[in-house]
């Protein structure tokens, strides 16, 4: 059901909006330094640059690391790698929570038994430490594949989350009305149940996005992240591994917690300023 | 209620079925052969490695049928066999982690109630006044979006290198054997707070917010409008408000539970804190296949057991599960 005039009130709660300024901005500066940063900078990630140890100069802008590596090109490598884990698991995630929410909330009966028993399943058990025991295994590990790992195990509370959104949309009476009609029911969820859930599912993609973000800090922390390449999570292993916090080198391991900190951060302000756009209920807080 | 829990149970009883499968799929499923690598990490001669070979294939009990390795595996279970350890051999692995697990109970289950506790409470005092609401939730939202690690960093970094008031690695001081002496609890203490500090800020932002969006909620829901419209007190529908918006942030607790375990993984990292997260990373770096399936089953029955005593908890507060009328979802 388009309607026109709805388009230009959104817009003007969107403007209007400083916690969705102040998210999309951060998120937005970031995402420009992913793009950009590797082209500023003439070194590769690992490469010898400079003796070690030296803090931040006009040079080298983050400092160099103990093996005299240049910190900003591994920083902004690494902040490359975590929108890539964002996207991809963040994206699986979400879509795997859709899809398993949409089936089990639009079927209901056995079928939506049997797939909440399996959501309930995987949501009790911690997806890191099974993460971490496949990760364990595994000689040669990739960026593709720890995103694919991470979405994996994201989704049961998207699913739950879609699920009851689903069941509750399922008795209306424009479904109703279109099952009357003959429509097939995978064409009533997504011409009538999804464009209903539109805001929510963006809203679900979001959070996806940051946990995945953080999982993947996590995995890389412990040592279990890809074996080629860096990441944020990995410059704060070998921060602490080799003694940054002793040696006092703040540079080394500030800039890639702070920016997973304002990247995650600025993701949930995103959240909540664009849930009081859809939900008029919130605006006036 | 009965059928309440029976269904919990059901759940939980499936989940460690299928948790200690994996556990005993992984390694024998994974490309690659994990005994290969043991041994061509070992460096060894020939006639050794082969010798090596076969033990290791006794060892993991890999001569035998599958489905016997399976029941094997099972068995041992029951009897508290968790294998050798390779790294501190020839302890058994059992004894290694219920030597970790106090240390576990001591970090984890004080960081994660008391900041249940205290962000329920400053969340539900956010959600009432407009000062506390723009000082409460920007912090909330930045803890919660924190690395668990990276706040470690940082607050080791100050407090253990700059300002160098807190020891920042290990459970006590490295110069002292565990007693029951009052120097000994004091050092115990002196370590326990930054992991703990680290731990309880990055939850503490989670339920705050939590709770500041719920008790908003539950302020728009037909009762509270009710109540005003009675006259009754703020105070009054604010409690009401609050005991309601305190069960999603219960079955919020049992959701996060998963990365909470991270979360206190790779504190016990940062700060050398002996408990299993540590001992993870050290069967990881040391290639001790037994030490890490332990700790794995370790943690899914303590998460468990976490999830069993948040569902008694849930009873106690929500009279409708108990009359059997509904439970969560």
């Amino acid at each position: 059901m388009p309607q026109p005039r709805k388009k230009n009130e959104i817009l003007y709660f969107v403007l209007r909006n400083a916690k969705l300024r102040i998210g999309v901005a951060v998120v937005f500066l970031f995402v420009v330094l992913a793009l950009v940063g590797p082209l500023l900078t003439k070194y590769q990630p690992r490469d010898y640059v400079a003796p070690g140890v030296q803090p931040p100069s006009s040079e080298f802008w983050f400092g160099t690391t103990s093996f005299g590596e240049d910190v900003f090109t591994q920083f902004v490598y690494g902040l490359r790698a975590t929108f890539i884990v964002g996207l991809i698991g963040g994206g699986l995630g979400t879509l795997i929570g859709i899809l398993i929410g949409f089936i089990a909330g639009y079927r209901g009966g056995i079928v939506d038994e049997i797939l909440n028993m399996f959501t309930n399943i995987v949501l009790v058990v911690p997806s890191l430490v099974v993460l971490l025991i496949i990760a364990a295994y595994l000689e040669v590990r990739g960026l593709l594949f720890e995103s694919v790992f991470i979405g994996f195990f994201a989704w049961p509370w998207a699913a739950r989350a879609i699920r009851s959104q689903t069941f509750s949309l399922r008795s209306r009476d424009f479904v109703d009305l279109a099952r009357l009609s003959g429509m097939k029911p995978l064409k009533i969820i997504i011409t009538e149940i999804a464009p209903n859930m539109m805001s929510y599912l963006l809203l679900v993609f979001i959070l996806q996005f940051g946990g995945a973000i953080l999982t993947a800090a996590t995995l890389d922390f412990i040592g279990l992240g890809p074996t080629n390449g860096v990441s944020l999570g990995l410059m704060m292993n070998n921060a602490v591994i080799y003694g940054a916090l002793i040696l006092r080198m703040w540079w080394w391991f500030i800039p890639p917690g702070l920016a997973i900190t304002a990247i995650v951060g600025g993701l949930y302000i995103t959240n909540v300023g664009l849930d009081e756009i859809f939900n008029p209920k919130l605006r006036e807080m | 209620m009965r059928r309440y829990f029976e269904r919990k149970l059901f759940i939980y009883i499936l989940t460690f079925v299928l948790a200690v499968t994996i556990d005993w799929l992984i390694p024998r499923f994974m490309p690659g052969n994990p005994i290969q690598i043991l041994i061509s990490r070992a460096g060894l001669k020939a006639e050794s490695a082969k010798l090596l070979y076969s033990y290791y294939m006794r060892a993991f009990g890999l001569d035998v049928p599958v489905w016997r390795q399976y029941l094997n595996f099972w068995i041992a279970l029951f009897h508290g066999d968790f294998g050798i350890s390779i790294w501190l051999f020839p302890q058994p692995v059992i004894q290694i982690i219920m030597r970790a697990v106090p240390f576990d109970v001591l970090l984890l289950l004080p960081a994660i109630l008391l900041s249940w506790l205290a962000g329920n409470k400053f969340g539900a005092y956010a959600a009432r006044s407009k000062w506390l609401d723009n000082t409460i939730s920007p912090l909330g939202y930045i803890l919660t979006a924190t690395p668990y690690m990276w706040l470690g960093i940082m607050l080791g970094w100050l407090f253990g290198v700059i300002l160098h008031v807190l020891p920042f690695s290990g459970a006590y001081s490295y110069s002292m054997m565990p007693s029951f002496s009052w120097a000994f609890v004091g050092s115990l203490l002196q370590h326990w707070i930054l992991p703990f500090a680290s731990l309880f800020l990055v939850m503490f932002g989670g339920w705050a917010i939590g709770m500041r969006n719920m008790i908003i909620y539950e302020l728009e829901a037909d009762y509270s409008h009710y109540l005003e419209a009675l006259g009754a007190p703020r105070k009054l529908v604010r409690n009401y408000a609050f005991r309601n918006a305190l069960l999603p942030q219960i079955t919020g607790l049992a959701l996060q539970l998963g990365v909470i375990v991270g979360g206190a993984l790779v504190t016990e990292i940062v700060f050398s804190y002996p408990g299993i997260g540590y001992l993870t990373l050290q069967a990881i770096q040391n290639h001790d296949f037994f030490l890490l399936q332990g700790c794995f089953l370790f943690v899914i029955i303590g998460v468990l057991l976490a999830n069993f005593a948040i569902d008694i908890a849930y009873v106690l507060l929500d009279p409708r599960t108990r009359a059997g009328m509904q439970g969560e979802g």
